[in-house]
């Protein structure tokens, strides 16, 4: 099989990739997506407070996803469900496999990278103690609680103060359960302040930050854990360990990007994101490849997502134009790509995307969304290129738990030093 | 004159609001950066109010549950007792987004709504 555009994955990043690809008039799209419904996490995630920017009204997740689908459908965008991708080629060649289709290949002309995130496991945290029943990332149990009826536990003890883990501690406490705390490695919380407020403070559920759990107790199940407060390298400290009963243990302790695919189509990865490295179009480093949504940098807002996935929809519509152009004239087509400018992240950031921006080619402005490396109260955010002020932002407080971003102008660039984003 | 010091849930950016009353009375509401802000520190000090959002069982769907929300705020310390109420609906596939589950939610004259789609239940996988 043949197509123009393929995009990974049927979440809110594919479909708003989809809906801009083809409003850019791209017409030959393909989602494939692994579950049996369209929407990806949002249709697990049944509280409220989506969409605001984009709809300008509040919406729970699965009505958030609904209004993307509908476009997708009313635009005839083709899709396939149930359908795993297995391999990605550099050459744009994507192995998938569905029940009823079997294995079977596509040849992308361009491919949009939606594959989303993971959460982390047990596994990568290295907390001691027995393998009972019990233990489950916060996003699996929200999936059991909302989607499958399914209540894991009745006493609750949570790890990590991400979004997930908050929300999901009022989901379990409305549905009967009793959540004893939930602890932070950090000492600050990675979720949004709003969540810590109305998950956490409106039912009287402590918060420990600096503390984690360094003991799980129970052989076939668990019957509790045992917390310790941490020094400023994360380390424990004796004789600061508490002991709490509980028979289930949620894990809501940071998001990965999915980049196996990416991977096997070498496609450079950033150490920090885990994400792909794009340009200023969301261009990855394989061409005609674009990334957009958790599986390029994990947000905390959906409608950032739908914007920046649309941005990658946009993009992926005039290379395939910039394709098609240059094949009808029956020449190869040539890059003259100008010296791409890096962005760096500088003071207090920790990350930028994109990575690098072509000056000379770019759109009138770009956005430019980073994640500071610290709380910082009464700060600006700034970016200079060289020793040039290019601008300066003011913000009563950042926090690594928000995205923060900044958008540069075509105008405001020139030459070819590296724009340096800090927090001052 | 005391201040109550509040993080506004309107949305996600989560402002700080500083309100300062004299008694029960607010003189003043500062830190928001909408008009959300302030309807959401009003209410707060006075009559606080959440959306609710869960789900209620679902039979004959392609999935047992069905989640649904309160089509507006209600009073904060209705929330057990709306969960009770939802607890005990069961509804029967199809579901759609704004379907009506109950009427009249705990006497706050507010509705409780589908939010989203359950189609029946295939029989074949």
């Amino acid at each position: 099989m043949e197509k123009e555009l393929v995009i990974i994955g049927g979440g809110p990043a594919g479909l708003a990739a989809a809906v801009a690809a083809y409003d850019a008039g791209v017409r030959d799209i393909l989602i494939l997506e692994r579950d049996e419904r369209l929407g990806g996490i949002l249709n697990q995630c049944i509280h409220n407070g989506f969409g605001l920017h984009t709809f300008k009204e509040e919406l729970t997740g699965p009505e958030y996803a609904s209004r993307f689908i509908k476009q997708v459908q009313e635009r005839k965008i083709d899709y396939k469900l149930h359908t795993m991708v297995l391999d990605l080629s550099g050459e744009k060649v994507i192995t998938a496999m569905n029940r009823k289709d079997g294995l079977f290949q596509i040849k992308a002309k361009a491919i949009i990278l939606a594959m989303g995130c993971r959460e982390r496991s047990r596994g990568a945290l290295n907390i001691p103690g027995y393998r009972p029943a019990g233990i489950y990332s916060a996003g699996t149990a929200q999936r059991l609680v909302n989607m499958e009826g399914f209540m894991p536990g009745k006493e609750v003890v949570i790890l990590g103060s991400g979004d997930i883990g908050l929300i999901m501690a009022r989901r379990m406490t409305l549905e009967g359960a009793k959540v004893k705390v939930v602890a932070e490695l950090m000492p600050y919380s990675g979720g949004l302040k709003r969540n810590i407020v109305q998950c956490l403070d409106d039912y009287d559920i402590p918060l420990k930050l600096s503390h984690t759990v360094v003991d799980i107790q129970g052989k076939d199940r668990v019957t509790g854990i045992t917390l310790a407060k941490v020094d400023e390298k994360g380390k424990p400290i004796p004789g600061t360990e508490e002991y709490y009963s509980c028979d289930t243990l949620l894990l809501s302790v940071g998001l990965l990007p999915e980049n196996e695919l990416s991977k096997k189509a070498n496609i450079s990865l950033s150490p920090v994101t885990g994400g792909p490295v794009v340009d200023e179009t969301l261009a990855t480093s394989v061409k005609g490849v674009f990334a957009c949504g958790n599986v390029l940098h994990v947000h905390d807002l959906v409608d950032f997502v739908s914007q920046e996935a649309a941005w990658a929809g946009k993009s992926a519509a005039a290379y395939l134009e910039a394709a098609g152009a240059a094949a009808d004239n029956g020449t190869i087509q040539h890059h003259t790509e100008s010296e791409p400018v890096l962005i760096t992240p500088a003071q207090g950031v920790r990350y930028t995307v994109p990575v690098y921006l072509h000056p000379e080619e770019m759109k009138e402005q770009v956005t430019v969304r980073f994640r500071v490396s610290g709380v910082k109260k009464d700060c600006a955010i700034v970016a200079y290129q060289g020793e040039t002020e290019l601008l300066r932002k003011k913000r009563p407080v950042v926090a690594p738990g928000e995205m923060e971003s900044v958008v540069l102008k075509k105008e405001m660039l020139s030459g070819n030093e590296d724009i340096r984003i800090c927090i001052e | 004159m005391s201040e109550r010091n509040l993080t506004c849930i309107g949305c996600p950016l989560g402002c700080m609001i500083t309100v300062t009353m004299q008694g029960e009375t607010i003189e003043k509401i500062t830190g928001n950066t909408c008009k959300r802000g302030e309807a959401y520190a009003r209410t707060e000090v006075t009559a606080p109010v959440r959306t609710v959002t869960s789900t209620v069982k679902v039979t004959g769907g392609s999935l047992p549950v069905v989640s649904v929300k309160t089509k507006a705020d209600i009073p904060k310390e209705k929330i057990f007792a709306c969960m009770e109420e939802l607890n005990a609906v069961k509804v029967k596939a199809p579901v759609h987004i704004g379907d009506v589950i109950l009427e009249n939610v705990c006497e706050t004259g507010i509705p409780v709504v589908a939010t989203s789609n359950i189609e029946y239940k295939c029989s074949k996988g």
